[in-house]
């Protein structure tokens, strides 16, 4: 009821407000001024968990290595190089002369502190599985370390390009989280200068940032990040020049956006992925969807490309493999392609003898017209779903619980760049596993065991040719995430969906 | 009296415990806490580490009555989400929303005493008719809406006021104003039906024969009588308002209880939610005893029965 009125009001708010003067952006003040509909609460990046704590956590501190956030390579930026001496040690060289906003200076002992500390169980760290895989760190030398994993880990890298930051050991061993939250000290391109846990977030420029890294000195002197809960109160601020920056803008807003002559809407796509699963194991009572001819016949039901063309908009793009193009071992060749074909999902029906459709419920907690759309083509075929649109949380729960015959859900991968980040979660025995095939189960975890690219390839592959094959999961689309920013601004989004403040200046 | 008082004040204490049990059971049968804390891509070896290490696997009667333990010394727990004591963080919130509640009553009556005057001094003509709907289209209106409107009236399109935040007086000007508003039928309909029973009381006539002048007779002797029941009923919206300013923090992003309750029901931080529940039962229930006391010091035959 909220959100209607509140898209009411909005339409109306945009009506009014291209009649109503420009208001200037902070580029005089040289000011981002930025809100956040989640609250981050603690920014000590390992007591949070939401991707707001990420973009927090990219300003102030830095990562040993880094991501090319356009060709996805791993860059250096703490660590100058790297090497696995073996499956389990990967070796590190340190940059010299990097300082931390407190003036200590950067070195191994840093990089064992908080390798060990977070690695920890007894430090409660929340997102356990970006830590749990480290087994400890090794001091070899002043500016060198070693890292040894619990077991093969070879996604490694890519937890240490995003997910774990490095901390001054001397600090945080005296301050601890709590005051790492409210007094952060980094390394990288922006010190806080004023915490309000959950309000309010000031950043300035740091001068001394060290040259060489992934991230350049930032172009803008201050960000004001602010908790606004409301995407209605978000874009009335945007439209009275309150603010400069927002982000996860619904489609039909970020479309009337685009025309206030001030703003500009930027449509990017993210590594998130959207996909129907279906309940091959038998861990529901609907008998259909275990005979793979039901379930190609719903994947040949549905019009995907009129979904994305339709209701997703901006560069979304219709999936075949269940994973994002670019992450290593997503190989698009092998999948199995189901095109939109309502006959041929007849005709499957009726060889798997379901000529006059089933009954399943359909669980979703995305947009409803999404899952309008997608019941609209079931029922189109003669299959019956019964849609229970509910929170992200209680489908989950329910999915865990043997209780989704069939669901369209999404998942990010942690804005990791590897299969390991997607495919184990759903098909390697998880509670979110609903087509339990051991099969797929020993290529993934044989995928998952090495470092040897050419094998994880290999057994990546087979396993991708397999689901898609079984139909276990319909991948659909691509996410988009729209931003709406004042014109002034150069700004740039990229596919893991973590806008990089530092990067953007003004016009 | 102190019989009486004893009894009242037991019986306070007997709400209390009890919207404390429910509350503590609704909220941990309403969603897994650990679930909600490993965030939404958890694995499920996460969720079951952080159920470990914060008890969450212990009977739920071991967890109430360890937290009522805790709350009777005033030790409400830390806040799953910030790691901080819960009674810091609703002290920090509350002032915040006093002043709006505070604001927001102040509004409330200004608006609908005069209003309830004006509309019983001529019942049923066409100023009581149009007092009445200004002040019904207030309860009609959804807050959450009303609220938007302003913010596009005020916020964009004229710019006087600021549309999120809690940085000045100016912006508590809009949230008061929408939270307020809503009281006023209430207030109002009071005024108006006690106005008219003043007005056509005994003491009324005989002032007005006495000569004085019509507004002494209307805001000095009438109105004076007229409102005693408004300001009873206000000590019960005050209530009202700070439980329901959690729509209208939330929408102009002010950071006070309500906000806070929206934050920690949406990410589940229970600790939070049952102080919070709690902080607001206790202000209901302490309202009311002593609307309760009051009364019966005023009226002896209250106590006796």
């Amino acid at each position: 009821m909220m959100k209607q009125w509140a898209t009411a009001a909005s339409a109306a708010a945009l009506a009014l407000a291209i009649a109503a003067p420009d208001a200037a952006a902070q580029k005089s003040k040289d000011t981002l001024r930025i809100a956040w509909e989640q609250t981050v609460e603690n920014v000590d990046n390992y007591y949070n968990t939401n991707r707001e704590g990420i973009l927090f956590s990219r300003m102030v501190w830095d990562t040993l290595v880094d991501r090319d956030p356009k060709t996805f390579k791993t860059i250096p930026n703490l660590a100058t190089a790297w090497k696995w001496v073996d499956d389990r040690t990967l070796e590190m060289e340190l940059r010299q002369g990097v300082k931390f906003h407190n003036g200590e200076e950067f070195d191994a002992d840093d990089v064992v502190f908080t390798l060990n500390y977070i690695s920890n169980p007894e430090n409660k760290v929340i997102n356990q599985s970006n830590v749990s895989w480290i087994e400890k760190a090794e001091k070899l030398d002043k500016f060198k370390v070693r890292i040894i994993t619990k077991k093969p880990f070879p996604a490694a890298l890519e937890f240490l390009t995003i997910p774990i930051v490095m901390y001054p050991n001397e600090y945080y061993a005296k301050v601890g989280p709590k005051e790492m939250g409210l007094k952060p000290v980094g390394t990288g391109p922006y010190k806080a200068t004023k915490i309000v846990p959950t309000k309010e977030y000031t950043l300035e420029r740091w001068e001394g940032h060290f040259e060489g890294g992934s991230k350049p000195h930032a172009k803008i002197k201050n960000i004001v990040i602010r908790t606004i809960p409301e995407m209605s109160t978000q874009i009335a601020e945007l439209l009275a020049g309150g603010l400069d920056w927002i982000w996860y803008v619904p489609v039909d807003q970020a479309d009337r956006l685009e025309t206030v002559p001030s703003l500009q809407v930027v449509r990017a796509e993210t590594m998130r992925v959207g996909y129907i699963g279906m309940d091959a194991a038998g861990r529901t009572p609907v008998k259909a969807l275990q005979d793979v001819r039901v379930r190609q016949a719903i994947a040949h039901a549905i019009d995907r490309p009129a979904i994305v063309k339709n209701l997703i908009g901006g560069k979304s793009r219709v999936l075949d493999a269940p994973c994002f193009p670019t992450q290593f071992g997503c190989d698009n060749s092998v999948a199995a392609k189901y095109p939109y074909n309502p006959a041929k999902a007849k005709e499957l029906l009726a060889a798997a003898g379901y000529k006059d459709g089933f009954e399943m419920e359909f669980f979703a907690y995305r947009p409803r017209d999404w899952s309008e759309a997608i019941l609209g083509y079931l029922n189109a075929v003669g299959i019956k779903p019964k849609l229970t649109q509910m929170t992200y949380f209680a489908v989950r729960d329910k999915n865990h619980a043997n209780a989704t015959p069939t669901y369209f859900m999404d998942w990010g991968s942690y804005s990791i760049n590897d299969v390991s980040a997607i495919l184990p979660n759903f098909f390697a025995g998880s509670g979110d596993d609903y087509a339990r095939d051991p099969e797929v189960k020993a290529w993934l975890e044989a995928g998952g065991s090495t470092v040897d690219e050419a094998v994880r390839k290999e057994n990546y592959s087979k396993a991708i040719k397999k689901i898609t094959e079984q139909a276990y999961w319909l991948p659909m689309f691509t996410f988009v995430t729209n931003y709406g920013m004042t014109k002034d601004l150069n700004f740039e989004a990229f596919a893991d969906e973590l806008p990089r403040y530092y990067l953007y200046g003004w016009k | 009296m102190l019989a009486y008082s004893l009894k009242r004040l037991l019986l306070a204490a007997l709400v209390v415990l009890t919207v404390s049990g429910i509350t503590f059971i609704m909220t941990n049968a309403a969603i897994d806490p650990a679930k909600a804390i490993a965030g939404a891509n958890a694995t499920i070896e996460d969720i079951e580490a952080l159920r470990r290490s914060f008890g969450f696997d212990r009977p739920l009667v071991i967890q109430y009555l360890d937290w009522l333990g805790n709350a009777l010394t005033g030790n409400f727990g830390e806040s799953y989400r910030l790691r901080t004591p819960v009674a810091e963080l609703l002290l920090d919130r509350l002032p915040v929303t006093m002043t709006l509640g505070g604001c927001a009553l102040l509004f409330a009556l200004s608006l609908s005493i005069p209003l309830g005057v004006v509309a019983a001094l001529k019942p049923n003509s066409p100023v009581d008719r149009l007092a009445l709907s200004l002040s019904v289209l207030g309860q009609a209106l959804p807050t959450f809406w009303f609220a938007l409107m302003m913010i596009i009236l005020f916020g964009i399109v004229l710019r006087w006021l600021p549309i999120s935040g809690s940085g000045s007086w100016a912006h508590f000007v809009m949230p008061s104003i929408a939270l307020g508003y809503y009281a006023t039928p209430a207030f109002m309909r009071l005024t108006r039906a006690g106005m008219i029973e003043v007005l056509a009381s005994d003491y009324i006539r005989t002032a007005r024969a006495k000569g004085l002048r019509p507004a002494t007779v209307l805001f000095k002797h009438a109105l004076r009588n007229a409102v005693i029941p408004v300001v009873s009923l206000a000590a019960v919206q005050f209530g009202f308002m700070l439980g329901g300013s959690v729509v209208i923090e939330t929408i102009f992003a002010l950071h006070g209880v309500g906000f806070l309750a929206w934050e920690s029901i949406s990410r589940s931080d229970i600790p939070v939610v049952q102080a919070i529940v709690l902080l607001i039962s206790l202000f209901y229930i302490f309202l009311t005893l002593l609307a309760d006391l009051l009364n019966a010091y005023l009226d002896p035959r209250i106590r006796v029965g």
